[in-house]
């Protein structure tokens, strides 16, 4: 293979769109400061939608996201919830949320007794780094939450 | 100057809040000769394990179609793939790791897309069908996926030769307003971050690629597209000669790197 | 692409054992907030917006699907094995039409 001589040339290229980079990242995350109220009120509009607005609870919900998601395009999750799955005690149904895409809905998933364990994963779109937040809806009626934060990465070559 | 790049790469990505990208492990296995690594060491956990699972891995949905239309009889010439190639588990074996080929009947370098073309046209009197399309991902998915495992091993002498010089001329050619060669990126790059995403280092072992951007397995020569439109230089057309020869010198470079068709990438 | 479902479910089940069950199909998931790169025209939303997986006719597993669900649809869920049977899984597109496939399942 022949060598690329001219390297300097590259680095300071590199160096000046890196540099670039950093100073458009920093105006954007001003921004988004800017309009976490209003993504606020989207997502406790969706969740009111979703299960009413009782009392939720933390805990008893394993959310697993990657901590940095490669591409939020297909961001793999899982989401499981702590329940004997009995008839007279099991999950109704787990609603999942991500609070800065353009709709805070994701997806719902109902469980019944068959189900064994309370357990999905799929792969879902994220526009940029957000919290998902999972809300679980039990037979009697409690509700459960958990939130996880996901880092998506933009730019180079796979944004 | 590969430490200045590093540096600042770091401040942007703690800029952007996007801290380093865990791997795996550092042991690559198969996935690494020699000093070639596949893409596959280059991707995070979560992507490695949707290629991992043949179920979950989405682009076995094309490669299950690629099968239909194996069997399927297509054209005035009553015929399938099958009719003449029987079972591809034999048949096109070492297909996915010795393509593109010198084929002596035409006089020209031919890769697995022009070939199933070749075939259609010649031998099924059947309409071509367009790179990149539905059919053609699934059937060169289908055909590539028959060598999973075996290592990359084109031929580069003979009359492949000059398609060889070719495409490793083109591969240190500048182009584009950001006058970069493809060996910037994914020779003297491999491994360092381009903003919020790490360079690999270019291979072709496991096209069509799911990528994740894309949200669908793509070509090679689709991929090429895409590079060079980021060094924003005008791209060839997919099945070109010039993107031809540079597959040719893109899969010599991964030799012995197995075939991982159809892999998963950002 | 025309929507076409995989599924995986294990064939034999000892009674009381909790299989995984998974599945894939193939659609864009189009969200209804991307342009058209040439006409700058929104293109239409058009997602699966329900899946449904029902043991010997009764539902046991469901899920709705928002536009953030990731093109090419994977969903792996849980089923508790008391006796055998067979299961449907029904994918219902926004345009109405449904894809489906059938997965027995012996249980001994």
């Amino acid at each position: 293979m022949s060598k690329i001589t001219d390297k300097t040339t590259m680095s300071r290229r590199t160096a000046l769109e890196l540099a670039g980079g950093g100073v458009i990242a920093a105006l954007l995350t001003g921004t988004l400061a800017g309009a976490a109220r209003a993504d606020a009120a989207l997502l406790s509009d969706a969740i009111k939608k979703a299960v009413g607005d009782s009392a939720m609870t933390e805990g008893r919900i394993t959310l697993d996201l990657p901590e940095i998601a490669e591409n939020g395009n297909t961001v793999p999750v899982s989401v499981a919830v702590d329940s004997p799955m009995t008839e007279a005690d099991h999950v109704k149904a787990v609603h999942l949320f991500a609070e800065k895409n353009p709709a805070a809905d994701v997806a719902s998933v109902y469980f019944t007794p068959a189900s064994g364990v309370a357990k999905a994963s799929f792969r879902m779109r994220l526009a940029g780094t957000q919290n998902v937040v999972a809300v679980a809806e039990m037979s009697d009626g409690s509700l459960f939450t958990a939130k996880k934060l996901v880092k998506v990465t933009i730019g180079g070559c796979g944004g | 100057m590969k430490g200045e790049i590093t540096a600042l790469a770091t401040i942007v990505a703690l800029t952007t809040g996007a801290g380093a990208i865990a791997f795996a492990a550092d042991d690559w296995g198969k996935f690494q000769v020699e000093d070639r690594r596949s893409g596959y060491t280059y991707a995070t956990a979560e992507t490695q394990a949707m290629q991992d699972d043949e179920f979950a891995n989405p682009a076995m949905l094309w490669v299950e179609h690629g099968e239909e239309a194996w069997n399927k009889v297509d054209g005035e010439a009553g015929k399938s793939c099958n009719s003449c190639h029987g079972n591809a588990a034999e048949t096109m074996k070492t297909v996915g790791s010795t393509y593109p080929v010198f084929a002596k009947d035409i006089g020209k370098l031919e890769n697995v897309e022009d070939r199933i073309n070749r075939c259609r046209t010649d031998n099924m009197k059947a309409k071509a069908w367009k790179y990149d399309s539905q059919n053609m991902l699934g059937m060169v998915s289908y055909v590539k996926r028959q060598s999973l495992g075996q290592p990359m091993s084109v031929k580069i002498d003979g009359e492949a030769a000059p398609w060889f010089e070719k495409g490793k001329a083109f591969y240190t050619q500048r182009r584009g307003q950001l006058d970069m060669a493809c060996s910037h990126c994914h020779v003297d790059n491999a491994g360092n971050m381009i903003r919020a995403n790490t360079l690999s280092q270019g291979q072709g072992n496991g096209f069509p690629t799911y990528r994740l951007k894309w949200q669908k397995p793509g070509s090679l020569h689709r991929r090429f597209r895409g590079c060079n439109k980021q060094v924003r230089a005008r791209p060839f057309k997919t099945g070109s000669d010039e993107y031809l020869a540079l597959e040719l010198y893109v899969m010599w470079r991964g030799r012995g790197l197995p075939v991982e068709t159809p892999a998963v990438r950002n | 692409m025309a929507s076409k479902p995989r599924v995986r479910v294990p064939k034999t089940a000892k009674k009381g054992e909790i299989i995984t069950i998974k599945s894939l199909i193939s659609h864009k998931m189009e969200t209804g907030r991307r342009k058209d790169s040439k006409t700058g025209e929104l293109i239409p939303r058009q997602i699966i917006n329900k899946f449904v997986c029902n043991f010997n006719g009764k539902q046991v597993f469901a899920s709705d699907w928002h536009p953030a669900v990731s093109a090419n649809p994977f969903m792996a869920f849980n089923f508790k094995a008391e006796e055998s049977g067979e299961f449907e899984f029904v994918w219902t597109d926004d345009d109405g039409s449904t894809y489906s496939k059938k997965a027995s399942l012996t249980v001994n």
